[in-house]
């Protein structure tokens, strides 16, 4: 019986003082990843996790770490739900984290309030609230390198291409097909502005959470409907369930476009041949045959220090994974040069990531070189709204399917100004930017 | 006006109009239906038996159509793997019975009832911890499931059967008529109908209420794996795939917690009363309201017979 008291007690020992370890270690820079691995989202998040963490590891092997700093990487398990994403992030907020990546617009959301009052920047990467673009109004959210928005008038423009000039649009049916949540809706607002703009009527096909895997009701819609083109803003079992039924309801492949979330490897697969010819936008390139992702599987992967299984590395999401975990590193770098500390705190990130610029000559120090297109992000704009590219699904792999298109920037950029406008008038009390601007 | 016509005219013009998709329509409600079916039929199985809602059979639909996937990616053969599933989901009711459900008996259901929580959790965590949490693609082909479609040309557009949707219909149709007839006809079914009136009395007259509880908690595996099979097939093997059980909620109010042909019916209703509401008055409510639909038209019936389509009418003594 004593001895199993005093098993228990080391038990509670050991447990109580694991947490705490990066915390106590000043001489680390600690970076917690907000995970979903379990869970209906777990086909989106176990590949993107994988490559943020591996990364970041790959720098601790590799280099050390950033600046001679080890960095100590944590996972913490959402299963993409909002409750337990605020749960992890009160539980990473007191062991300092520099950034903190929810990896959920869900989660997103509420931790925006939050992160100027604990000095805790937000990288939501491509996705959260559009509006948090505007670096004045959200001085400590970070969202390069585009918006939802942008992804929205990518695809409107894309389809304007195909069409044969933007006022073949005219006329048309645009249909987005989205998971009946705060992300799915997202772009819905910059589409309605379009649809207005360039007179196609926009059509709206909702999928609750419950009905995932269950979509023939939207589908049914849609083939009623006969949208010209369709937007799908769908994560985790969404996608492939959607996939598989605009392959079942003979929607052309090559109309049906995903956003950068819809176009994971899982996403495509299960409707084998039918998926051929899919889109998805994307911003990173897919496969290993580059350099950061050989120093990956060298520095890891061969040396059995990865979750991640062999034949998985180079995947869509995995290497998006990477590119997220890239600017996270960059920013840190900045951080350390800007304040002249090597171990660095939310505040210092928060300065390194408004100053990041990754050119090519970077991207090429970085071993990333064609790997995703420069990124810039400044003081006013904390997002670049950058160009993607329509990645296509051959049946097997995702291929390049066109040259990089351009957000419809002088649309989408006065509605995040509006927006963001709206936002602080609608929080009241919204702090006015007091953070000075390192930029020059 | 507008509205009027909305709500009351313009489905019933555009089913007139278009009827290959009204015909679709319900094909595709008819085919949910009857996978709704097979889950409720679970629970109704273990409602039965133990009076214990079983929280658990979303998660075993997953558990079962996950090993299936599971061990055929490990190398096993489709069949193989097939039977070793059925295996495991035997060790599964041997070791719920001995495990969860005897040391618990005499307890209030409530107890029953969360044990059946705790259950969920940990398949979740060791479904996880062996097969991992990434999506699977179902292994249709290997079990000789068809792949495919049969377009029908009618009323001048054409209505599309998946083979796979057709294979589910007749297999889940079976399924549910054997269940049906072995729970009627035979023995053991008449035991397990002696045990859901009275534990005690069928006690008294030998039933064994261990083995019953096997039996049952084994069909209701069975039946778990046949609709992973057949949703898994339609989408992916998925976590997500536990959410689609909770469809069974609004077939178990409607169909009575205690009757098969309830749990049956109950589901072609949800099922094509969802799909229709969804498809011709969904879009005047922004669309998406198949979820709660489904428990509107659950209660809506429930106004008229608060027992369930077939459930019993059970009057206590207050």
């Amino acid at each position: 019986m004593r001895m199993k008291h005093a098993l228990l007690g080391a038990a509670v020992m050991v447990s109580a003082a694991l947490p705490l370890a990066p915390a106590s270690a000043a001489d680390t820079i600690y970076v917690p990843l907000f995970s979903y691995r379990t869970g209906p989202f777990a086909g989106s998040g176990t590949p993107i996790v994988n490559g943020m963490a591996d990364y970041l590891n790959m720098l601790n092997e590799r280099d050390g770490g950033i600046g001679g700093v080890k960095l100590v990487v944590e996972e913490c398990e959402t299963g993409y739900d909002t409750k337990k994403g605020l749960e992890c992030y009160e539980q990473v907020k007191s062991k300092n984290p520099v950034v903190v990546n929810p990896y959920s617009t869900g989660i997103t959301l509420p931790l925006i309030p939050k992160a100027a009052i604990d000095k805790v920047p937000i990288l939501s990467m491509a996705y959260g609230l559009s509006a948090s673009a505007d670096g004045n109004t959200f001085p400590w959210v970070f969202n390069p390198p585009a918006t939802y928005w942008d992804g929205a008038s990518m695809f409107v423009a894309y389809a304007g291409q195909q069409e044969g000039g933007m006022e073949k649009l005219k006329g048309k049916k645009l249909g987005l097909v989205y998971l009946d949540a705060p992300y799915g809706k997202e772009p819905i607002p910059v589409l309605e502005a379009l649809a207005k703009d360039y007179g196609f009527e926009l059509k709206l096909y909702p999928v609750p959470a419950a009905e995932m895997q269950n979509q023939s009701s939207q589908w049914l819609n849609i083939r009623r409907d006969r949208p010209d083109w369709l937007y799908l803003q769908g994560f985790g079992a969404m996608n492939p369930t959607a996939v598989k039924e605009a392959a079942k309801n003979n929607f052309k492949m090559d109309h049906l476009i995903g956003n950068w979330w819809a176009g994971g490897d899982d996403d495509a697969r299960p409707a084998g041949d039918g998926a051929k010819g899919y889109l998805s936008l994307n911003f990173n390139q897919v496969g290993t045959d580059i350099p950061v992702i050989q120093d990956i599987i060298k520095y890891l992967v061969d040396k059995g220090k990865s979750q991640t299984p062999k034949d998985k590395v180079g995947e869509n999401l995995y290497n998006r994974g990477v590119y997220n975990s890239m600017i996270i590193a960059e920013g840190i770098r900045n951080a350390q040069k800007l304040s002249g500390k090597k171990v660095i705190d939310g505040a210092d990130m928060r300065r390194g990531l408004e100053t990041l610029v990754i050119d090519e000559a970077r991207l090429k120090e970085m071993g990333a070189a064609g790997f995703v297109a420069p990124v810039k992000v400044t003081c006013a704009d904390h997002n670049g709204h950058n160009a993607a590219y329509m990645a296509k699904w051959d049946g097997t792999k995702w291929t390049k399917g066109s040259d990089w298109i351009q957000p419809i920037k002088a649309k989408v950029e006065p509605l995040i100004d509006e927006a963001a406008k709206a936002y602080a008038a609608g929080n009241a009390g919204w702090p006015k930017r007091t953070e000075a601007c390192d930029a020059k | 006006m507008d509205l009027l016509y909305k709500v009351f005219l313009d489905p019933f013009v555009q089913m007139g109009t278009a009827p290959d998709l009204l015909v679709q329509t319900l094909w595709d409600g008819l085919v949910a239906g009857v996978l709704y079916s097979l889950i409720a039929l679970g629970f109704v199985l273990i409602f039965k038996a133990s009076g214990v809602f079983n929280f658990a059979q979303g998660i075993m639909v997953v558990f079962a159509a996950l090993t299936l996937v599971g061990l055929h990616e490990k190398g096993v053969p489709a069949y193989l793997a097939l039977a070793i599933t059925l295996a495991v989901m035997f060790g599964l009711a041997v070791g719920v019975e001995r495990l969860m459900l005897r040391p618990l008996v005499n307890q209030p259901d409530i107890i029953l009832f969360m044990a059946t929580f705790g259950l969920t959790y940990f398949l979740i965590g060791f479904g996880e911890l062996v097969f991992g949490g990434n999506p699977k693609v179902m292994i249709a082909s290997e079990l000789g499931l068809p792949k495919g479609a049969v377009d029908i040309n009618f009323a001048g557009g054409f209505v599309s059967l998946q083979k796979i949707d057709i294979a589910a219909a007749i297999i889940a149709s079976l399924m549910v008529a054997a269940l049906a007839v072995f729970f009627q006809k035979t023995r053991i079914g008449r035991a397990l109908r002696a045990v859901a009136d009275s534990h005690k009395a069928a006690l008294s007259v030998g039933i064994s209420l261990n083995q019953i509880w096997v039996i049952v908690w084994f069909a209701a595996g069975v039946v778990a794996l046949a609709t992973g099979i057949m949703w898994g097939a339609r989408s992916e093997v998925s976590f997500a795939l536990q959410i689609i059980a909770l469809k069974a909620l609004p077939v178990l109010i409607l169909g009575g917690f205690t009757s098969i042909p309830g749990a049956i019916v109950g589901g072609l209703i949800i099922g094509i009363g969802e799909k229709v509401g969804e498809f011709y008055w969904g879009p005047l409510l922004g669309s998406g309201i198949e979820t709660w639909l489904a428990y509107v038209i659950a209660l809506v019936f429930l106004l008229f017979r608060p027992q369930g389509l077939f459930g019993e009418k059970i009057i206590e003594r207050i």
